[in-house]
């Protein structure tokens, strides 16, 4: 068991297999184009779970502001295909043809030095992850180095959210202020609005989805995923058997800010507009709940968490707008005081165990009460 | 930039401005003498604070229409029946809530700030399906309204002035109550050493029911005098309350002269950048200022050094 | 500084540490010297500050004043992780495991290699470190337990797993903050054959309350009182201390 070098043990082989066939098979054979968007939507969020995985459920930092980086991460794609749409062909009627629209309203007659390299798209694809994560870096290194965790992380991670949010409002001319950056288009040329466009974006997502997925596993397999549960646990012992915890929290909250920048930028993709709503502390918030309800330690979790989660709030939210609000809280204070593991939980504890004895009828239980060398107390 | 102004009413308007800031000064203390006292001393994060004060607004509101319809005669004194009923309805409302959820989770704070934060979404919806999502206001006496006038070109509105006279008043009551009385020697025992205050015959379980509820109490407080200076709707307090916990944490969490101080600092300079720039731009500085000193010294501002 | 010719054979030499908190001074001006191969018992009434000279060389706690050195390296400057590859392991008072992983992935841990972030992403668990993990795992009598989770362990054999973490790092200077605090009386004397075992070859620095215990094992005793040092000495020396005698017995 302890000596296990396989990628995957039984259970997580079966968890992986059955959700490459839920999404690479039966939800695009069995929706329609628009519910398979809408699919596609939601999973952009799974990216910022598979994140808070690694982050929240392993390494113990709550971040409230995973809004951020998804932000900038939708930000970074939506400033490229802004420029492509703006051709000057199509911006003729515009009193300075060329740039974006909100920047002509705003009386600005050239586009901005920072949004020249998004002309680019290698290098919009190279911003996409380095934005977010130096970005992290730099509030990570400036916080977890003074040694600055727990709940005031999570405040000011939460604070952070809400500059940028009021940043990104306030500057009209330079991010498209409330309204966000909108009317994006092509890719290359490639027009993303149409149904085609929709059903290969939404393998594109899936398929990346699924390189975050086996990173996570990675990263959660090797001795420093097993540092991150060590830190959460006895941070001290972590730094008096010799490692810089500073720099695994580090770590931890830039992989889960690029997850997180991804899922962005397919965002942007998949919907066609990327606005300050999905930065702020609400939507990042939200994100912190949807990995709880999947299980803060389940990378699986975190996608069925994000799927599940956000199908009932569009299915309430259309019915019956006042009882989604309702729902969510209920949901947050569930989550925290019954099923502090989640919807992983559930499964590991009721429903695996039923299937393990229905594939072995060999006893499952490990044998590890034997009787102990000490007679000392049980463990407090 | 000041050429149009001679000095005399540039004074005027740094006092006006500068007054202004005290009124804002006075909501963030309010506000976060509550937070203070429920996470400095108890170490709870309680993210649905705002919506406990939003209640008190509502319960203000909802006694200045019954006086208005029922007891004509007592409206130039309802608000001070109305804040005892707002600390009333929010304290007992926190004191259920520690109850059936907080006291649950005193080792997990962060799973205690995501339940919070899932009870103020609660609470919003409720406000909203019962009040509406408009926003209300209450009608002031006529004592209230109107400004003083200090000199020819400064002016200070009335409702200003009480709402600072409030503060003041409820900031020596709380120390009183923290630091002075048995009941708040109780409270600091417990925070210093539970198990300690427990054998000593402190019932540690009630001290916490009621140090949440004079937290959330005081925010109905907060709420009622919000009433007197703007208008109330359900997510009102979502918006002040991540701005109160940084005046609560960048004060030092457990020090009351420094919240204080703290929120002085803070609406002090956000109502002077307001003067130079936008208001959002001056929100962005001063919050982006705060997180810096934060990051520098984590430890907020006044905190003393301690072995841990 | 005083130290700066002091002879080799000082492993670590503590001279003028001083700290204050809010103006108390839990250490004060406290200056001593331990040698290769030495067992050092610190003793000392409650509030001495035993566990502050600890947490002081081991870099818990940042000194106000004095030298930290330790092979002729200053410790004061350095930060914990960076101390601790110097050679210095240090135990804490009440055992810090991590209840979350096994025995065998506690010890692992432990293991001096990998210890930088990408360092430990491409670990691997080769024959040599399954090899080191079960002979200390022997050791600390935990060998039949390398699957457990270290919840599942008892309190004495949770001090038994720390000690073994800190074995499987093979600091040149040991400090145990009360091993035997809490134990029953059959773990007290495995622990004591354990540490007897464990003491080869290395500086030992124990705080410790058990007189009987502290008898067995040292060296030289050296006892705080007030952040400073009362008496120093062999153990004998130390109990006919009317000094010593006074502040254990006095008043």
């Amino acid at each position: 068991m302890i000596i296990n070098s396989r990628f995957f043990n039984r259970s997580e082989l079966i968890g992986f297999v059955s959700l490459a066939v839920l999404l690479f098979l039966i939800l695009p054979l069995s929706l329609d184009i628009f519910r398979l968007n809408l699919v596609a939507k939601y999973l952009t969020y799974a990216f910022v779970g598979i994140g808070l995985v690694l982050c929240w459920g392993y390494g113990g930092i709550l971040s409230l502001g995973q809004g951020v980086f998804f932000g900038l991460g939708g930000y970074c794609m939506a400033m490229f295909l802004k420029l492509e749409a703006s051709s000057v062909a199509n911006t003729k009627i515009q009193s300075t043809p060329g740039i974006p629209d909100f920047m002509d309203w705003n009386q600005l007659t050239a586009v901005p030095m920072f949004w020249k390299p998004f002309y680019s798209f290698p290098l919009t694809v190279l911003a996409i992850i380095i934005v977010p994560g130096i970005f992290a870096f730099i509030i990570g290194a400036a916080m977890f180095k003074r040694r600055v965790g727990g709940v005031y992380f999570a405040i000011i991670t939460q604070a952070i959210a809400a500059i940028l949010t009021i940043l990104i409002v306030g500057q009209q001319g330079y991010t498209g202020g409330i309204n966000g950056i909108t009317d994006l288009r092509t890719l290359y040329g490639w027009d993303i609005r149409t149904d085609h466009a929709k059903f290969i974006l939404y393998f594109v997502e899936v398929v990346l989805l699924f390189g975050c997925i086996i990173a996570a596993q990675f990263i959660r397999l090797t001795k420093l995923g097993r540092i991150l549960v060590a830190m959460r646990e006895q941070e001290d012992r972590v730094r008096f058997s010799g490692y810089s915890v500073a720099n695994f929290k580090i770590f931890a909250f830039c992989a889960a800010a690029i997850f997180a920048a991804v899922g962005g930028a397919m965002f942007t993709l998949e919907v066609g507009f990327m606005s300050p709503s999905f930065v702020g502390i609400v939507p990042s918030i939200e994100m912190v709940i949807y990995t709880a309800v999947g299980g803060r330690m389940s990378i699986f979790g975190a996608v069925y968490g994000s799927l599940l989660v956000n199908f009932a709030k569009t299915m309430l939210s259309e019915s019956f707008p006042q009882l989604w609000l309702f729902g969510l809280g209920g949901l947050f204070i569930a989550v925290v005081l019954a099923f502090p593991s989640g919807l992983s939980g559930i499964w590991a504890d009721y429903v695996q165990p039923r299937i393990d004895r229905l594939l072995s009828s060999r006893k499952p239980k490990a044998a590890w009460t034997e009787s102990s060398v000490a007679d000392g107390a049980p463990a407090e | 930039m000041f050429g149009d102004y001679s000095l005399g009413d540039l004074g005027a308007i740094l006092a006006m401005q500068g007054f202004a800031g005290l009124i804002l000064f006075s909501v963030y203390v309010l506000m976060a003498l509550g937070l203070a006292i429920i996470f400095g001393q108890m170490g709870v994060i309680n993210m649905a604070h705002g919506e406990f004060m939003i209640l008190g607004a509502y319960v203000t509101w909802m006694t200045s229409t019954t006086v208005q319809h029922y007891a004509p005669w007592l409206f130039p004194g309802y608000f001070f029946i109305a804040m005892t009923l707002a600390f009333i309805a929010s304290g007992s409302l926190g004191m259920l809530v520690e109850w059936a959820m907080i006291r649950h989770l005193y080792r997990r704070p962060l799973d205690t700030l995501l339940a919070t934060w899932g009870l103020s979404l609660i609470l919003q919806q409720a406000y909203r399906s019962v009040f509406g999502a408009r926003e209300v206001g209450v009608e002031l006496p006529d004592w209230m309204m109107g400004s003083w006038q200090a000199t020819d070109s400064i002016q200070i509105p009335i409702n200003g002035m009480f709402v600072m006279a409030l503060t003041i008043l409820i900031t020596i009551a709380v120390s009183y109550v923290l630091f002075w009385s048995s009941w708040g020697k109780q409270v600091r025992a417990v925070v210093q050493n539970r198990v300690m205050a427990g054998a000593v015959g402190i019932n540690t379980e009630k001290v916490d029911r009621y140090t949440f509820g004079l937290g959330c109490g005081i925010a109905g407080i907060a709420g009622s005098a919000f009433t007197m200076i703007g208008s109330t709707g359900p997510t009102a307090g979502q918006l002040y309350i991540v701005d109160t916990f940084l005046v609560v944490v960048f004060g030092g969490a457990a020090s009351l002269l420094g919240t204080i101080a703290s929120a002085f600092s803070i609406s002090q300079t956000q109502s002077t950048l307001e003067f130079f720039m936008s208001g959002s731009m001056a929100k962005v500085i001063t919050l982006l200022t705060i997180v810096a000193i934060l990051m520098m010294r984590p430890q907020g501002l006044f905190a003393l050094k301690v072995r841990k | 500084m005083l130290i700066g010719h002091q002879p080799k054979e000082f492993l670590l030499a503590v001279s003028g540490l001083t700290v204050s908190f809010d103006g108390f001074k839990a250490v004060n001006d406290l200056s001593f010297y331990v040698e290769e191969n030495e067992i050092r018992v610190i003793i000392g009434p409650n509030g001495a500050g035993k566990t502050t000279v600890l947490d002081l060389i081991c870099g818990k706690t940042k000194a106000t004043e004095g030298s930290i050195q330790f092979r002729g390296k200053e410790l004061t400057k350095l930060k914990e992780n960076e101390i601790v590859k110097t050679g210095v392991g240090r135990k804490f008072q009440t055992p810090s495991v991590f209840e979350d992983l096994s025995v065998f992935e506690n010890l692992e841990i432990s293991f001096p290699r990998g210890r930088s972030v990408f360092g430990s992403l491409t670990f691997q668990r080769d024959a040599k470190v399954k090899e080191r993990v079960e002979e200390v795992a022997e050791m600390i009598f935990l060998k039949d337990k390398l699957s457990t989770y270290a919840d599942e362990l008892s309190h004495g054999q949770k001090q038994w797993l720390e000690i073994g973490m800190l074995l499987i790092q093979d600091p040149d200077l040991l400090m145990l903050d009360e091993p035997v605090a809490g134990m029953s009386v059959s773990e007290r004397a495995k622990t004591a054959e354990l540490l007897n075992r464990i003491i080869k070859n290395r500086s030992v620095l124990v705080i410790e309350h058990d007189m009987k215990f502290v008898e067995d094992i040292a060296h030289k005793v050296t006892v705080l009182h007030q952040g400073q040092i009362l008496s120093e000495g062999t153990m004998e020396k130390v109990k006919n201390d009317p000094k010593v005698i006074e502040v254990y017995l006095g008043h």
